[in-house]
């Protein structure tokens, strides 16, 4: 609706506020009740004339009623107010606030925005550096390391009448831990600088292969076609493939999305999506193929919008494609009452599930999951599973009872979660 | 009370470095490195005070921790915890679990010291 037509809306609104009655207005400003009626439904333009009188009446400004306060920061501050429940504010009178006082709104609003700015630096930050275990090590190592020299150091300097054998030994372990305290603080910086040296194991293969197929957006357009060769040029030319083992990741991972679209030819899925809907169990049927391979397909349609997520049995996170609002965590576990979960205690039943994001403002989507498990080493060998999840950002039914999920426990919100594992750290302000 | 104090620390030049000192400031010193065997070691050489650092191998220093609280022989063993500096969770876990005191590594040596004599009374 366009702004001017919300004039009457605003109106009505300040008027309710004031407690002012519809004919005392309408005789303040010298109109009949009726037509003020037809004002405050927006079925009447005001004319500059009136709208000045019905402002001076209703103390405001004239713009307070025609423009309202600019929509973004009306946004700003309702989300600052939903963030901030407990303080109880007048969420119904945010364009009061905003009218009467610009500068303070503008203010609340910019320090809002900061706000989850800074919130949603703080959660990468912490979702990487509590989980990455080379981060913790490292750290673990410099400072043990310290601890030692400064120890070391103080009894060197402080004590007059030291054996020459200790002296000696003391010194000896001075130089090994000064040793082990630069290599140490070589990686730290290497790893915060994010220069990570090829096979240095700082940064986990899986990482560089999504990073690369992130650079892709997930859709290889050579491996849709017959011609292709299994990529090695490709897997080659891209600078986030550093290590052997990213190299040899990639490498399966282009095999198989080859085996996938022969079994699924793209301009095909296309069809069948537009005619079917994106069902993953009837797109299987269509193709003659499992459910793992259109799930795949599926995710790597180009501009498609589905994440997909893929653990082994452990519930170890194998690969990672967000959807728009549904984050991942990038290291540990992920929220346990994902139904990816549910696929994993369930295999080979598929599970369809809505579910909602946590955050600041919950979003739903749609989630197909399934656990397929293989035989490779034949019936008396050891059962290896998969499952995966792919996330459509738009379940078609809003009535739906959704599913509370997360991304993980340290970074949700949901402080009576039954299924949490440790604190989170939005509880602690954020 | 006596100066009998047992380290559970896995590093080797800190456990050398805090043993000299505490030995030279007239302390019995005995030393582990593996949290596994902390019990044990600590039935066996009943010690006076113990200092315990959190990160070990076999076995956290909070299970350590929070094993001897179990204990009724051991629930008030004087235990000096060595945390990380900066780390304020390791910090409130340890007192959680019933922590005597805390030195934040990297630690000056009379802290030690002076920790370990205010938790035996000497």
């Amino acid at each position: 609706m366009a702004r001017q037509s919300l004039t009457g809306t605003r109106i009505r609104e300040r008027r309710v506020l004031t407690g002012m009655k519809q004919a005392d207005l309408a005789r303040a400003a010298g109109i009949s009740a009726s037509y003020l009626n037809l004002i405050e439904h927006n079925r009447r333009r005001v004319g500059s004339g009136l709208l000045q009188a019905l402002a001076g009446v209703l103390g405001v400004s004239v713009e307070m009623l025609t423009e309202g306060a600019e929509a973004a920061l009306l946004a700003d501050l309702r989300a600052a107010a939903q963030a901030n429940e407990a303080e109880q504010p007048e969420i119904d009178r945010v364009e009061e606030f905003a009218g009467r006082f610009p500068g303070w709104a503008r203010a609340t609003a910019a320090m809002q925005r900061r706000l989850s700015a800074m919130e949603r630096t703080v959660e990468t930050l912490s979702d990487r550096m509590t989980h990455d275990p080379f981060l913790s090590a490292s750290l673990h190592e410099v400072l043990s390391a310290v601890t030692a020299v400064r120890s070391t150091a103080g009894i060197l300097a402080e004590t007059e009448d030291i054996e020459p054998e200790w002296r000696a030994r003391f010194h000896a372990n001075l130089r090994d831990d000064s040793e082990r305290l630069a290599e140490g603080a070589e990686a730290l910086v290497a790893w915060l600088d994010g220069s990570v040296p090829d096979e240095s194991g700082i940064a986990a293969p899986q990482e560089e292969v999504e990073a690369w197929l992130a650079e892709c957006g997930y859709h290889i357009e050579e491996a849709e076609t017959e011609a292709f060769d299994g990529g090695a040029g490709l897997i080659d030319a891209a600078p986030e493939l550093a290590s052997t083992a990213a190299h040899k990741l990639a490498t399966q991972y282009l095999a198989q999305y080859r085996r996938d679209a022969q079994a699924i030819p793209l301009a095909a899925l296309r069809r069948a999506v537009s005619e079917h809907g994106a069902d993953p169990a009837r797109l299987a049927t269509r193709f003659q193929t499992g459910l793992m391979p259109v799930f795949r397909r599926l995710a790597t349609l180009p501009d498609s919008g589905f994440g997909l997520v893929c653990c082994d049995g452990s519930g170890t996170l194998t690969f990672r494609k967000p959807a728009d609002g549904f984050a991942l965590p990038r290291f540990g576990a992920a929220c346990p009452l994902w139904p990816l979960y549910r696929a994993l205690l369930q295999p080979t039943v598929p599970i369809r599930a809505v579910v909602e994001m946590a955050g600041r403002v919950p979003q739903r989507f749609l989630a197909f999951a399934y656990c397929q498990p293989s035989y490779p080493d034949g019936f008396g060998g050891v059962p290896v599973v998969e499952a995966a999840m792919l996330i459509l950002p738009a379940p078609p039914e809003p009535e739906t009872p959704a599913a509370r999920v997360g991304t993980s426990c340290r970074i949700c919100p949901r402080m009576d979660c039954s299924a949490r594992r440790e604190p989170s750290i939005l509880s602690e302000g954020f | 009370m006596g100066r009998h104090v047992l380290l559970i620390e896995d590093e080797p030049n800190i456990i050398e470095a805090i043993r000299f000192i505490l030995t030279r400031d007239g302390w019995q010193v005995d030393t582990l490195s593996d949290g596994a065997e902390a019990m044990a070691t600590i039935r066996r050489t009943r010690p006076d005070v113990l200092i315990l650092d959190v990160m070990l191998p076999g076995r956290s220093g909070y299970e350590i921790l929070q094993d001897l609280r179990a204990d009724p022989e051991y629930a008030q063993l004087p235990v000096l915890m060595l945390t990380a500096r900066g780390q304020m969770r390791d910090r409130e876990q340890a007192e959680r679990y019933g922590a005597s005191r805390f030195i934040a590594k990297p630690f000056a040596n009379a802290d030690i010291v002076a920790a370990l004599r205010a938790l035996v009374g000497s």
